[in-house]
């Protein structure tokens, strides 16, 4: 049915582009190319520019936190330039600014970049280019989901010039602490702007969901079996599916707390004293906030995951000039982390006062999700097993995401069993944990797609060696951060705390806090030659040419322009799998997905 | 100042610039593009991640060496003597893992390194090698969640020892109070109306079980041996209360009571002259040292361990593990509850 539905579209589109032909890029003003853009691949370049712009202001905050937790009460003239008089008088961070730059550092890592970016980028990019369809099911919708993304992420920054500050209850934002004005300056006005940013944002989550859902299902060229599609579509394809399912969810989350914070309800609040006197608000429950907060909160872990996982699946075949180890394990895998991602969302909530046995369904079902993980991380490694690796910067972010896949998961081993949880529950061991497997291998994830997929977005080559650089600061400065916060969890330190000085028994802890703020100060001036190869390229890279990493996917058999439709003529046709990599038999080490089966030739894994 | 930070940022980009300029300008004559990956770099980058892969293994040996000592001492209490030793196994085991995956992951990116000759191997699948690695993870899983589970079904049973001492800790912005159960052993009943300046915790005034109760702050005490029955509440938002020496931990949820129960077996004044403690006493106190500031000695803590407001991290109170004597001397110095408010 689906290529039925293709070539119909494909029809329209032949009429269309010969009635039009000539004028298809004068007629373009400068509103409909680069602002309200229906195009796919100007869409995702938007999501790309906008999830850096946030992502360089979400790593400044945790440049500056960490400044106050390695130098607690230091006077920094940087703090005091950045903050104002208001929240660094004399250069010492305010503890409600502290608790806020936390709260907005996480939100805007967790959705902005990882989410709306991650997927926003790349499965807008990828998806029409490597399923051969001419854009995204709907243009429209498609537009509409980055400008929501946009009004989202402008809301939440404006909130950080507001007068009592933005948001401050922690990322998780649990009521009441989140509910109550009282409790914490945050609450106020910043958390309403942090409540509409994030419900902005669902909307914006959603409209690219669907439509990610709906071009892999119907919109696929000829031949493109689901079984031949890339792991990239199949990564975007699964993650949407997982947003569609729990983001709505975190909407009813939030629209019960707004009721709870405006209109006098008690879904979350129950027996509460504060601010000198006792509330109304009675028969409510914050665990009932938490089971739907989580609900979406863990699937999200995935949202963030998978896309890297599957953009690393490419890079890591391509660049080893090896087919995918396994190809229909690693879609079993991701199905596999997909649906069990539903059902372990408790996991977080070991110490909340759920029922323990309750708990121990979730230990259960959550150290099931180790073994697709484990599969998967195997597969990487055996695909480059016996490879001709080709060192690009793409994969070395690959390879470093593999490292930090594993480094990070086998601590998730720990945390997903309750018994051991109790005693580093919400410590730095929490901490390290989450940032390896999200500050590290997602972001991996994504630096290694704008490598590889520089020269389809921009039509010019990004720097290697600058890329090279870029990688080995990242890679060494982000374990230097990461990896010594075990030891301070070990030490029994907890999270989201400005300082440590107020208990002598994490007083012999200095020099730790201090090497994890020296290597997140140098990981972030790192940064900026990314950042600097990034914007340079874009202007004054060199020229790509076609297919510069002799790759099998669709994307490279579009000519180097941006035009409308992707292809010129007809739409390609597929003939066989992604990963005919140094196939025996074959002149050269790879074989695009256009080429047509030989006589007794077998396609992809059947041998 | 600010201004010149910005300048040198403008001239760095703009240096940075004509460097590639030149660079770019030079290559021209080669027929290389700069983008495309030699055999050279392919080299220089599998030897530099053989290189990483040591420098990593070197890093973590390193930290444990020098940081594990710094860890929280061993267990004071029954079941988190337990807790230790099913860490312990379970940390040799991900160790092990973590060793041996990344291993591989930087060898076959050392030696597979790319070159002109050389071809891959076409291997798409092989399914008694992708069987063993489910099957192996999923035994070690199972091993995994049966000793977790055995030990949590443990922890999580009700209190039911009848010479158990029930003690009520209260939280709020920004500190903790403990409410002792008294002669009766049992609580008296709470109305958060009825919170005051001089009913501190909410206690219902009418509930004749309350009026032995005791209020304690800054520190309360426990006798060593017995079941402790830690039952907590809430006055304002989520706190947590974090036993991390007992390996106790749960959260204060307001219109709930949560509970938590543990056995310590060791007074603080014998873990003051437990070894690993006096080492890392010795290395905190060297540390404070260092800032001016007076030493301190051990002492159990509580701590809060969930955002709770701009107090967060100051959120404390001192446990004292005394003999079942020295508890029963303290507890009979300490003003019942109704005593309190007739002397307000």
């Amino acid at each position: 049915m689906g290529t039925v539905k293709n070539s119909e579209l494909e029809k329209e589109h032949l009429v269309h582009h010969d009635h039009v032909h000539d004028h298809d890029d004068h007629e373009e003003s400068f509103v409909s190319k680069y602002l309200f853009s229906m195009d796919h691949k100007m869409i995702s370049r938007q999501f790309l520019i906008t999830a850096i712009v946030m992502a360089v202001i979400a790593m400044g905050m945790s440049i500056i936190f960490r400044m106050q937790l390695a130098w607690p009460g230091e006077h920094f003239g940087f703090i005091n330039a950045m903050l104002g008089d208001k929240w660094g008088k004399d250069g010492v961070l305010d503890p409600n600014m502290y608790l806020a730059l936390v709260t907005i550092h996480g939100t805007i890592m967790v959705f902005f970049v990882l989410t709306g970016g991650l997927s926003g980028t790349f499965a807008n990019l990828l998806i029409p280019y490597q399923v051969g369809a001419r854009d995204m099911a709907s243009g429209f919708l498609n537009m509409l989901s980055f400008w929501f993304f946009f009004v989202s992420a402008a809301i939440m920054t404006a909130s950080l010039f507001i007068n009592d500050g933005p948001a401050s209850a922690g990322w998780t934002i649990y009521p009441p602490l989140s509910a109550l004005p009282e409790a914490i300056p945050g609450s106020k006005l910043g958390m309403t702007l942090w409540l509409v940013s994030m419900t902005l944002f669902v909307v914006s989550s959603l409209l690219g969901g669907i439509n990610y859902i709906v071009t892999v299902l119907n919109l696929r060229t000829k031949g493109m079996k689901m079984t031949r599609m890339p792991l990239t579509v199949w990564a975007f394809l699964i993650t949407a599916i997982l947003g569609v399912l729990s983001f709505p969810v975190l909407v009813s989350c939030v629209v019960l707390l707004i009721c709870d914070r405006s209109l006098g309800t008690s879904f979350y609040l129950s027996d509460i004293y504060i601010g000198g006197r006792p509330l109304d608000n009675v028969g409510g429950s914050p665990v009932l906030f938490e089971h739907l907060f989580w609900f979406l909160g863990h699937p999200e872990v995935y949202i963030v995951l998978l896309p890297a996982l599957g953009i690393t699946s490419e890079v890591i075949a391509t660049s080893s000039r090896k087919p995918i180890f396994g190809y229909r394990a690693m879609i079993g895998s991701m199905l596999a982390i997909g649906f069990l991602s539903f059902i372990v969302w408790g996991h977080h909530m070991f110490m909340t006062g759920m029922n323990p046995f309750l708990g121990s369904v979730f230990v259960f079902t959550t150290l099931l999700i180790a073994i697709p993980s484990a599969v998967k991380a195997f597969n990487y490694i055996t695909t480059m097993w016996k490879g001709n690796i080709q060192f690009t910067p793409a994969m070395l972010f690959s390879i470093g995401l593999v490292s930090s896949f594993i480094t990070g998961g086998v601590t998730g081993i720990i945390l997903a069993d309750s018994t051991l949880d109790i005693n580093v529950h919400d410590t730095y061991f929490v901490v390290a944990h989450f940032h390896i497997v999200m500050g590290l291998s997602a972001i991996f994830g994504m630096f290694a797609g704008v490598y590889h997929w520089f020269p389809k977005m921009f039509l010019r080559m990004m720097n290697k060696k600058l890329g090279f650089i870029h990688f080995w600061i990242t890679l060494t400065m982000a374990y230097g951060v990461f990896f010594p916060m075990h030891f301070l969890g070990l030490a029994g330190v907890p999270r989201r705390y400005y300082t440590n000085s107020n208990f002598p028994m994490f007083d012999n802890l200095v020099d730790i806090n201090e090497i994890v703020t020296i290597c997140a100060i140098i990981g972030a001036l790192g940064q900026g030659v990314f950042l600097f190869n990034f914007f340079y390229s874009i202007f004054r890279g060199e020229k790509a040419p076609q297919n510069p990493w002799n790759s099998n996917t669709l994307e490279w058999t579009t000519p180097m322009a941006h035009i409308h439709g992707n292809w010129p003529g007809s739409l390609p046709v597929v003939h066989r799998w992604a990963y005919d990599y140094s196939k025996p038999g074959k002149e050269k080490d790879f074989v695009p997905q256009t080429v047509p089966l030989e006589e007794g030739e077998h396609d992809g894994e059947s041998h | 100042m600010n201004f010149l930070v910005l300048l040198a940022i403008v001239l760095l980009i703009i240096a940075g610039h004509q460097l590639l300029r030149v660079i770019e300008l030079s290559r021209g004559l080669k027929k290389t593009k700069e983008w495309q990956v030699s055999e050279t770099d392919n080299n220089m980058m599998g030897k530099a991640m053989f290189l990483f892969m040591i420098l990593f293994f070197a890093f973590f040996f390193w930290q444990v060496n020098r940081w594990m000592d710094r860890s929280l001492p061993p267990a004071a209490s029954i079941h988190g003597q337990k807790i230790d030793d099913l860490w312990d196994a379970n940390i040799y085991l991900i160790t092990f893992v973590f060793l041996v995956t990344n291993f591989f992951l930087f060898w076959f990116a050392y030696k597979y390194r790319g070159t002109s000759k050389a071809k891959a191997v076409f291997l798409t699948h092989n399914n008694k090698l992708e069987m063993a690695w489910t099957i192996i993870p999923a035994v070690a899983l199972a091993f995994i969640v049966i000793f977790g589970l055995k030990y949590w079904n443990e922890i999580m049973t009700e209190a039911n020892d009848p010479k158990r001492v029930v003690i009520e800790l209260y939280a709020k912005q920004f500190d903790w109070t403990a409410r002792y159960a008294g002669k009766d052993g049992k609580l008296g009943e709470s109305e958060y109306r009825q919170i005051s300046g001089s009913n501190p915790v909410g206690m219902d005034t009418s509930d004749v079980l309350g009026y032995d109760d005791i209020l304690v702050k800054n520190e309360f005490h426990i006798p060593v041996g017995r079941e402790i029955e830690l039952k907590m509440r809430s006055r304002d938002v989520i706190h947590s209360a974090y036993l991390p020496h007992f390996r106790a931990q749960m959260n204060c949820v307001p219109g709930m009571i949560t509970t938590f129960k543990f056995v310590p077996n060791k007074t603080t004044a014998e873990m003051k002259k437990d070894p690993y403690v006096v080492k890392m006493m010795a290395g905190i106190n060297a540390q404070r040292a260092k800032f001016n500031k007076e030493p301190v000695e051990f002492d159990y803590l509580l701590l809060c361990n969930k955002i709770c407001g701009a107090s967060h991290y100051n959120m404390q109170m001192n446990v004292i593990v005394d003999t079942e004597a020295d508890y029963k001397a303290w507890i009979d110095k300490q003003k019942v509850f109704k005593t309190a408010v007739a002397a307000n």
